[in-house]
């Protein structure tokens, strides 16, 4: 039962997207996330949309997976939204005893939706196209330009593969135990969430004593590996731009320049806030 | 014949909150370059203990290991001693550090600061070797322990040392899988001459191997041909050892009274002696 489960939300096509540099997907991410906020009318949005659009479009994965991210935090989104129309002071379109619906509630809780859309689709493309090794591996050569977790870089890197390398054991293994369990007359179906919690213990005391064990072998493996830390280490794979990389990067800076050009296009502002 | 491994006076021990326990009494051995030296005991006698002592995973508490004339305990050579005598573990699992087959093989060789062009090389070379070439791809935990363990062989082939010390390497694999590990073994042995310590508990293992050691309670008990110390089979029966089958087989048959010599290894040779003529 745990073997089918995937491991972080990839979602593996052919495509030029994938086939991108992880650090340019993961510097554009960043950028569009902050970009995001300097867009404070239509055409700002409408532009959001527009780069986004393209992006998916040339990422080759189905609509539905993109927008299932969304669902994750649609309460998110309608706690929002309906803060925005009640609160946000304006024309009075409705009444609903103390309640009071704007005009300006209306356009910025419709702005809020789209921005928030907007982020989570834009950070799970990064995460639809790029798979969790080759994600790693743009956070850690990201990481290392930045001055101050320089130093943790390797490292954060190593424990994220090392975490990738074990979910699958110790899936495996939890699978065992259960069976094992079971086996013994052990019941996981039947019962409250309370029951059902308390029976994942005995699952989960066996699971942990082995991942001790099993860290001190692998720790003892690596050093007889050599391994000694991110000093002086060379990679069967550097990471390298090619062409398609560096037309994304200008991309990336049109889509910033056009955005931050809509805040003074003064015909077309509309006021958010 | 150069030495690989020599082993002075070694002693070793555990020190495990207050009590002290002695895994490895005052051993001296000699492993020469390009042989192939099984390694048997009981559970406990400490074969575990010298093995990560000679990888300088631990530190003598007395005596001196030298790995091509490199002393474990000088620290600036460690690193040089563990690409030249590399070892592989037990679980095949535990020992697997990347995601990717190929990336787990050049994991020791990114240590190490290898040339990415030269990784590349050495890579395809260790997993050719292992026959492992068109797994490279995979991920470890779509493959069987044998897979896996030949995987962990590469890994350490790739940093190319010149001895490989394999720690009850097949243990925890089922019979084909040791079958196809131990072949890729010999066959490293003989045609890169790498030198071999192997440690194992199934004495059929070894019945090739240039030489056997036998170890108990930290000492060495006996060592010598593989028919030298198979012959010996109540001495190690009294060490909780037992003999390859057939040579407990010869054994039996020579105490009711058959006129066959001790130390018989494979059934060809029972064979021959059983009946001279054919
Ligand atoms: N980490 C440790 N701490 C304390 N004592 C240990 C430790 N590891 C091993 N020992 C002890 O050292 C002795 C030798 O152990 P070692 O693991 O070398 O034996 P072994 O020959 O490899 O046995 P096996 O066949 O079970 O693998 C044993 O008495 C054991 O209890
Ligand atoms: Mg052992």
């Amino acid at each position: 039962m745990f073997k089918d489960i995937t491991i972080g939300q990839y979602y593996p096509v052919q495509s030029k997207i994938h086939d991108l540099d992880p650090r340019t997907k993961i510097v554009y991410t960043f950028v569009y996330i902050i970009i995001l906020f300097f867009a404070n009318n239509y055409v700002g949005y409408a532009l959001g949309v527009a780069f986004l659009g393209f992006l998916i479009a040339m990422s080759n994965i189905p609509l539905k997976f993109v927008f299932k991210s969304v669902k994750a935090i649609l309460i998110i989104i309608l706690i929002t939204v309906i803060l925005n129309v009640f609160v946000t002071p304006g024309n009075v379109l409705l009444r609903i005893g103390a309640l009071k619906v704007t005009d300006a509630g209306l356009i910025n809780a419709a702005f809020m939706a789209i921005r928030l859309t907007l982020l989570i689709i834009g950070t799970s493309l990064m995460t639809l196209t790029t798979s969790p090794i080759a994600l790693t591996d743009g956070m850690e050569y990201c990481m290392k330009v930045i001055p101050g977790v320089r130093s943790y870089a390797h490292e954060l890197s190593m424990m994220m593969t090392i975490a990738l390398r074990f979910i699958p054991t110790l899936m495996e293994e939890a699978d065992k135990i259960m069976k094992a369990q079971k086996a013994r007359g052990a019941d996981f179906e039947t019962g409250g969430i309370l029951k059902k919690a308390k029976n994942i213990v005995p699952i989960l005391v066996p699971l942990f004593i082995g991942s001790f064990k099993r860290a001190d072998e692998l720790a003892m493996a690596m050093e007889a590996r050599c391994y000694r830390g991110g000093n002086n280490r060379t990679r069967l794979y550097e990471l390298e731009y090619d062409k398609n990389d560096k037309i994304a990067y200008i991309i990336t800076a049109v889509m910033v320049a056009m955005i931050i050009a809509s805040r003074f296009l003064p015909l077309m502002r509309i006021p958010i806030q | 014949m150069q030495k690989a491994i020599e082993i002075k006076n070694l002693q070793y021990k555990y020190d495990r909150d207050e009590e002290e326990i002695t895994a490895i009494y005052d051993l001296s051995l000699d492993i020469y370059e390009g042989e192939f030296v099984g390694i048997i005991g009981h559970n406990g006698s400490g074969k575990s203990t010298l093995a990560k002592l000679i990888n300088g995973i631990i530190m003598p508490t007395k005596g001196d290991i030298f790995v091509y004339g490199m002393n474990t305990k000088d620290e600036n050579m460690i690193w040089e001693i563990r690409q030249k005598a590399g070892i592989v573990f037990q679980n095949p699992d535990n020992q697997i550090v990347a995601t990717i087959v190929e990336e787990d093989v050049a994991f020791g060789p990114e240590n190490l600061g290898v040339e990415p062009s030269e990784i590349r090389k050495r890579v395809d070379e260790a997993l050719e070797k292992v026959r492992m070439s068109e797994f490279k791809d995979r991920k470890p935990h779509q493959l069987s322990g044998g897979q896996k363990q030949r995987i962990a062989i590469a890994g350490i082939l790739a940093m190319e040392p010149r001895c490989i010390i394999f720690d009850e390497a097949t243990a925890m694999l089922d019979p084909s899988g040791r079958e196809e590990v131990l072949a890729c073994i010999k066959q490293l042995n003989k045609e890169n001459n790498t030198t071999v310590v192997y440690i194992t508990h199934y004495m059929e293992e070894i019945v090739e191997a240039d030489r056997v050691v036998v170890l108990n309670q930290g000492d060495i008990l006996m060592q010598g041909t593989p028919k030298e110390v198979f012959a010996r089979v109540e001495e190690l029966q009294s060490v909780f050892l037992d003999v390859p089958n057939i040579t407990n087989l010869a054994h039996q048959l020579k105490k009711e009274g058959l006129a066959i010599p001790e130390g018989i290894l494979t059934v060809d040779e029972l064979v021959k002696n059983l009946c001279p003529s054919s």
